[in-house]
């Protein structure tokens, strides 16, 4: 049947289709709707792990008990889950076992662009690419087969077009194989010196094998062109804007999986053609290892090594007219994503300018809070990086720092990588202020419940870590919670854990504004003869208060009514719309 | 036939995501490949977004790039706006005349420009606007803009209106539908 399918939830169709049984992940954009879509079928056990190390030991502890098992993660979850992926590729796999990693270039929403396929060589672990919606179904259920064959696991590499645009694909039934009864292998699965030194030389004959069925797979295809002056060597989204802009101009080697390269293929395909063009976003991946097999071609001469590319950018380095469009002569103000209207983040964010804190800050919604006009976040680095770079700025400075630094942290980033942060700030006793950011969801990334929201990925209860014991059980003897809407709680609580020679955490626990339990307040308006003006409402930067004609002005489609703008306002201007008051 | 390329802009939080999934769902009963392709995650959060719909034969991008845009649909005029030169010379603009202030504006560092839609048409670009949040609200709910725009939208297609309400019917709750074809009805006539 013919449907039109997001990228990653047709990736989720293969996993299905595939017969895979187990996955775990940590939700990061834009890989979440994978696990999110598999989830859905009610074959596949699906779980959201605390981060993305655990969700790949998760999947390889499935895959060694003999069923199909799948992780995902986004490209710099595929850094933490870099120690299990480097000795994974050495044990090998019992039954099949896939990873997704997903690219942002462009950096839609992500802290750098890495390119993750440097990983599939560094860790000799074949990458499957694919262009749209029907290959990451096609991909995904031919890395299953490719994982059992060659005894490896496999990588998926998506990237933000391919996983999120929508694409048709054809879908058919569930196969789901036999199964591999898991078997003691202490050689196989015990990477230690003597073992591992064993393995070593199995996964350097795997590579080679791979790159002998990379020749004749038929993934990696040449597409016949008319004008053999140039070739393209491209895979994944390039491939897309290639055939945008050329159509069968030009012959095309579209390369399904980028690693390890058909050296033979490429040979021969360059030398059907008078100059070989590669065209691939961020790094020059493909290109450096065609240079590397001897063969000339061009490519971040012409393309960016930054951004993403597109049909406009593809035609204009090959040289093809394209349309330019006509902008509007105005300046027209940005317009940066900001905190939601409601957001809990905002009160505890007013409360830190307030206090004229330094604040470091992590991975999250709350990030927004370095956003004009509050501020405030001074710091962000990766997932936990908050507690221990506090720790560390604690540790230089002293006194210096200790009473007027802070950092924040979402509950779901704790437990991701904050926890251990806290540990080494509890150890080694540094007089540090900890933030946890508790708005009992997931946030960025669409809501996704974690450890400490007491629900599963279905919805259903689960275990729920309590932060409260967690921290008190670390070594804190100071913790406390408030609620971010009460802005008089918030900088009592801050100016006295900053004040305390001892360190301390402050839980800020208030649910996401958008979390469809949440029942909001009516919103509220402003008392046009109170109003004087003053603007005060405006230092919290909230997306549903403007000024008009010098007044301040609620967007009622907007607003939630959640009173932080009233509890600045001098003149008490803000009033409910809510029926009879 | 040649690939045909709508743009859907707004705010984050507008509810282009069911927009899009209404346009592909759309094209797709009526036999045409289709592409859509969206922005998750921070942008989603009160920033610029936009999504690509395209359809065709066979269509090879997911995106529309400068100067390609048969037609842009708009939640917000200043977004209008900041993708016109996604525009074909000849295409044609729907905006609703909502206006979200960005954060510059909302914190004085810049200003919210004036008379966009005039200044687009003295552009030469042909711009259909209409207070979508008034007719949501006749149809029962300010949320159901995005409804309002798509029958607004449908204007501008040879499409049978049955089409469009399939369509509908097809991504939208059931406990809303009714409301949303009287919106959708609405901004068809409006």
């Amino acid at each position: 049947m013919k449907k039109l399918m997001l990228g990653n939830a047709a990736a989720a169709r293969g996993l299905y289709e595939a017969g895979c049984a187990v996955v775990s992940s940590y939700p990061g954009t834009p890989s979440t709707e994978i696990t999110e879509e598999a989830a859905k079928y009610d074959e596949i056990y699906c779980e959201w792990a605390p981060n993305e190390k655990v969700a790949m030991e998760t999947a390889f502890g499935a895959s060694l008990a003999g069923k199909r098992s799948f992780c995902g993660m986004k490209h710099v979850g595929l850094n933490v889950a870099a120690d299990p992926l480097f000795t994974v590729s050495y044990t090998g796999v019992n039954a099949g076992m896939v990873i997704a990693v997903a690219d942002d270039p462009g950096m839609h929403s992500s802290q750098n662009e890495q390119d993750s396929r440097h990983y599939a060589r560094a860790a000799k672990i074949p990458m499957l690419e694919p262009a749209d919606s029907a290959e990451a179904l096609a991909f995904a259920k031919l890395a299953y087969d490719l994982s059992e064959a060659f005894d490896t696991p496999v990588l998926l590499k998506m990237c933000t077009r391919v996983a999120h645009s929508q694409s048709v694909v054809e879908t058919s039934d569930r196969i789901v194989p036999p199964e591999k009864p898991y078997q003691k292998n202490i050689a196989k699965y015990v990477m230690m010196p003597g073992n591992a030194i064993r393995r070593h030389p199995a996964v350097e004959e795997r590579t080679r094998r791979l790159a002998a069925w990379a020749e004749t797979a038929d993934i990696n295809r040449v597409e016949a062109g008319e004008d053999h002056a140039v070739g393209i060597i491209t895979s994944s989204t390039c491939y897309q804007y290639v055939k945008e802009v050329c159509g069968d101009r030009y012959p095309v080697l579209k390369l399904g999986m980028i690693w390890p390269l058909p050296a033979e293929k490429i040979r021969a395909f360059a030398a059907s053609v008078e100059k070989v063009i590669v065209v691939e976003e961020l790094d020059p991946f493909v290109e450096d290892q065609c240079r590397a097999m001897g063969i000339a071609v061009t490519g971040k001469a012409l393309f960016p090594p930054e951004g993403e590319l597109s049909q406009n950018i593809v035609a204009e380095k090959l040289g093809v007219p394209y349309a330019q469009g006509r902008a509007l002569d105005e300046t027209i103000p940005a317009r940066p994503p900001v905190m939601c209207a409601g957001c809990p983040h905002r009160g505890l964010f007013y409360t830190l300018n307030r206090n004229k804190c330094t604040v470091l800050g992590d991975i999250g919604c709350y990030t927004l809070g370095a956003v004009a006009p509050l501020s405030s976040i001074e710091m962000t680095l990766c997932m936990g990086a908050s507690i221990s770079g506090l720790h560390g700025f604690n540790k230089a400075l002293g006194k210096e720092s200790e009473n007027k630094t802070v950092c924040v942290i979402g509950d779901s980033t704790f437990m991701h990588s904050g926890m251990t942060g806290l540990a080494n700030v509890a150890y080694n006793q540094s007089n540090s202020t900890v933030i946890i950011l508790d708005n009992s969801i997931t946030g960025m990334t669409g809501h996704q419940q974690n450890p400490t929201t007491g629900y599963n990925i279905k919805g259903d209860p689960a275990g729920k870590i309590d932060l409260e014991s967690l921290c008190r059980a670390m070594g804190f003897n100071r913790v406390r919670v408030v609620d971010p809407y009460d802005l008089k709680a918030c900088d009592r609580a801050v100016k006295e854990e900053l004040a305390a020679d001892e360190p301390s955490v402050i839980i800020s626990r208030r649910p996401c504004a958008l979390l469809k339990y949440v029942r909001h307040k009516a919103p509220l308006k402003v008392s046009a003869d109170k109003c004087i003006g003053c603007r005060s409402c405006m230092r919290i930067g909230c997306p549903a208060i403007s000024i008009r004609e010098g007044k301040a002005r609620v967007d009622f489609t907007l607003c939630v009514g959640c009173g932080v703008c009233s509890q600045l306002c001098p003149v008490s201007a803000f009033e409910s719309t809510e029926k009879g008051v | 036939m040649k690939t045909k390329n709508i743009m859907i802009v707004g705010v984050g939080g507008q509810g282009s995501l069911l927009a899009s999934k209404l346009l592909g769902q759309l094209f797709l009963s009526q036999g045409y490949d289709v592409k859509v392709s969206e922005v998750h995650g921070m942008s989603q959060r009160g920033g610029s977004v936009v999504t690509y719909v395209r359809y065709g034969d066979r269509v090879a991008s997911p995106l529309i790039d400068k100067g390609e845009a048969d037609l842009i649909v708009s939640f917000e005029v200043l977004e209008a706006a900041r993708w016109m030169s996604f525009l074909r010379a000849d295409g044609q603009i729907v905006t609703s005349t909502q206006q979200i202030d960005p954060m510059p504006v909302v914190t004085g560092a810049a200003a919210y420009p004036e008379d966009l839609v005039r200044k687009m048409r003295d552009a030469g670009v042909k711009v259909d606007a209409l207070d979508c949040l008034s007719v949501a609200m006749e149809a029962g709910s300010a949320k159901a803009v995005n409804i309002v725009l798509m029958g607004r939208l449908s204007r501008y297609f040879d499409f049978p209106e049955e089409a469009w309400q399939q369509a509908l019917e097809a991504v939208v709750p059931p406990k809303f539908l009714e409301m949303n074809k009287k919106a959708f009805a609405l901004g068809r006539e409006a």
